[in-house]
């Protein structure tokens, strides 16, 4: 074997080697993307600036803002409205329940760790719509969280088809969602850290505002992204545990399409929910993203 | 076993920055620190030297307060502090990996203990650029830690803990992580910043040779236990037992049996004159260190060193520039000698009969039990 002797000429035609040895390696995903991801996402934008024709079909020649006029509608922004109230609800009810979880979870044993993580992610076993047909048996009128407030005294529940139970569902189904990147930023933290804080005079308290929530504040932010994002645009768990009774977004969405035939204002819908989620990754990078 | 520490003979215990009585800690089965008792002058640049799970760092953690005793009493001017919590204490620690907060600039790192105790932010700002600036970093305020070297990160964190008056400042191995350029500087900064501030610096390390530059009184421990507390120059010349003979310096370690008060006998019958203090028959050490022996032909030994020499043939020699490093094999183990090398200094070459001899109070007896190494 013969030694060759690394120039910057020979380096540099590495690099592009190994540049276009990667592109290659990624094709095959880049191709799957563009093709079902990028370009529906496409059409549904481009859809939400075309009219509904009489008969429920869609002119496409027509370029117009009428889709975006309607969601100004005092029926669509209630609905707007109402969505984001639950989905904050939701989010809030997540981080203040999943904090503390994960700063437990974080200072356990490694084999304590592990085995809550399991059950953190059981639910995930099976399917989601199932889970929420069995949410709706806990909280009907027969069920055991009835029959529960009953047996001591506090009568009937009755928050089945409320949007009680419709934050009850999401909190469920999304809790695991904080809890995972919560947890990564906790356990990553640097203990020595809060050993400093509290030697420079901080107390408990302190040391807590000042130095160990600034630190997770990544893992916070991821989280309440991840849960905000799909509770807003949820359809099983309002359709399924609210009754459909009260509309939000996602079943909006879904009677747009499949039942008024107005894909315009479907797609319009479908637009700016995704503009508000694409701002909230934005800030995510920008505050969040800065301290990884 | 000759583990007598000398925790009595600081002035009284009312000026001592901080007393240690009878302090003990386990973790679980583990005794960390093992009954020590040990006083700290105010002012003073105290060292706790050993090897890395002697109890050094458990010690000094239980000063700042991010560990409680097992057992015993820890006063800091006299005030009981041991199961007071850090942010009660009058102390500050520079962590070993200095551990600044990563999500504020030096200015809001230094600035963290004022605000903590109620200053103003224009108050804490003040401060901490003043002592930013003793600690030659003025100009580097708005840098996140990240943004420094490791040099600039260990003045950061000294000034941090610096600029909250602690009445003792600890520091866990310091300068650990420090190239070895950078750690001699910083050893000699560290010195003339504790003169200036006249507070008690506490500084653990495992490097006996910073702990000798730096320090006006040396711990030494070893297995959770202190076995002696003294100045550079008496750990090195008269330790108490074999450990400390062997972690403090370079020396030559030779089993003997004590004959009488004068007198101890060598594995090979030998009988070399050394006084100590121990009862015939005892099993102990005598510790010679390299510098204090000096090398000769086999028929030259001055007379008034009769007694304390010994003969053997050169193995080994490293020419260090100033000094001659021989191993001298004698009867039954190698012993080190270093001679200093002028251009008129004769050189033995390896296979040369040689004598050895030494100053009968160069050398030093230790007991042999317990620690050996």
């Amino acid at each position: 074997m013969t030694t060759v002797l690394a120039t910057p000429e020979l380096e540099a035609t590495n690099e592009r080697q190994k540049r276009r040895r990667g592109f290659f390696l990624a094709l095959p995903a880049y191709i799957y993307l563009s093709l079902f991801f990028a370009l529906p996402l496409l059409i549904v934008v481009v859809y939400s600036f075309a009219t509904r024709t009489r008969s429920g079909g869609t002119a496409l020649e027509e370029w117009n803002l009428e889709s975006y006029r309607k969601l100004g509608e005092p029926i669509v922004t209630d609905i707007l409205l109402r969505s984001l109230t639950l989905a904050i609800i939701t989010t809030v009810i997540c981080l203040v329940l999943a904090y503390p979880f994960s700063y437990f979870l974080a200072t356990r044993r490694e084999l304590t760790r592990n085995i809550m993580l399991v059950f953190v992610m059981i639910p995930f076993w099976s399917n989601f719509l199932v889970r929420n047909y069995a949410w709706r048996v806990l909280l009907g009128n027969d069920g055991p969280v009835s029959q529960l407030t009953e047996g001591i005294g506090l009568g009937e529940t009755t928050i089945l088809f409320t949007p009680t139970a419709i934050v009850l569902g999401l909190v469920y189904g999304f809790l695991p969602f904080m809890i995972l990147p919560m947890y990564a930023a906790i356990e990553r933290m640097d203990w020595s850290l809060l050993e400093a804080s509290r030697d420079l005079g901080a107390s408990g308290f302190q040391t807590f505002r000042k130095v160990t929530f600034p630190l997770s504040l990544p893992g916070v932010i991821a989280g309440s992204i991840l849960v905000f994002i799909p509770s807003l645009g949820a359809y099983v768990t309002p359709q399924i545990l609210g009754g459909g009774k009260k509309t939000m977004l996602g079943s909006y969405i879904v009677t747009q399409f499949l039942t008024a035939r107005n894909w315009p204002v479907g797609a319009a819908v479908s637009t700016v929910l995704m503009f508000v989620m694409l701002m909230a990754t934005l800030i995510y990078f920008r505050k969040g993203g800065r301290t990884l | 076993m000759g583990e007598e520490n000398e925790a009595g003979d600081v002035a009284s215990s009312a000026d001592a920055a901080v007393t240690i009585t009878g302090v003990t800690k386990r973790f679980g089965d583990v005794v960390a620190v093992d009954n020590v008792n040990l006083e700290i002058a105010d002012g003073e640049f105290f060292a706790m030297l050993g090897p890395s799970g002697c109890g050094k760092t458990t010690t000094l953690r239980m000063i700042a307060g991010l560990e409680f005793p097992t057992e015993g009493s820890l006063k800091i001017f006299g005030d009981e502090v041991g199961t007071l919590p850090p942010n009660k204490r009058p102390v500050n620690t520079v962590f070993q990996n200095y551990a600044l907060f990563p999500h504020m600039n030096v200015l809001d790192n230094v600035a963290f203990g004022l605000k903590m105790q109620g200053a103003s932010k224009s108050e804490a700002a003040s401060a901490a650029s003043e002592m930013i600036s003793l600690v030659q970093l003025g100009g580097m305020e708005k840098r996140k830690p990240s943004q420094l070297s490791g040099g600039q990160q260990q003045r950061v964190a000294l000034a941090r803990a610096l600029v909250n008056k602690p009445k003792v400042l600890l520091l866990d191995e310091p300068l650990g992580a420090l190239d070895l350029k950078l750690r001699q500087e910083m050893q000699t900064e560290l010195k003339s910043l504790q003169r200036e501030l006249g507070v008690s610096f506490v500084f653990v390390t495992h490097d006996q040779e910073e702990a000798l530059t730096m320090s006006d009184r040396i711990a030494v421990m070893h297995e959770g236990k202190l076995l002696q507390v003294g100045s550079a120059e008496e750990l090195y010349d008269r330790p108490v037992n074999r450990f400390v003979a062997d972690f403090i310096g370079q020396t030559n370690l030779i089993d003997a049996t004590v004959a009488d008060a004068d007198m101890i006998v060598l594995a090979n019958g030998t009988k070399i004159m050394a006084p100590n203090p121990h009862l015939a028959g005892t099993k102990v050490a005598m510790s010679l260190r390299p510098e204090s022996i000096s090398i000769g032909a086999s028929d030259d030994i001055p007379e008034e060193f009769q007694a304390t020499s010994l003969q053997g043939e050169v193995s080994n020699v490293v020419y260090l520039g100033h000094s001659h490093v021989y191993t001298v094999e004698v009867d039954w183990m190698p012993l080190e000698v270093r001679t200093n090398a002028t251009p008129t200094s004769q050189v033995y070459k390896p296979g040369s009969q040689v004598a050895i001899w030494w100053d009968r109070r160069s050398d030093w007896v230790v007991p042999d039990e317990g620690f050996s190494s």
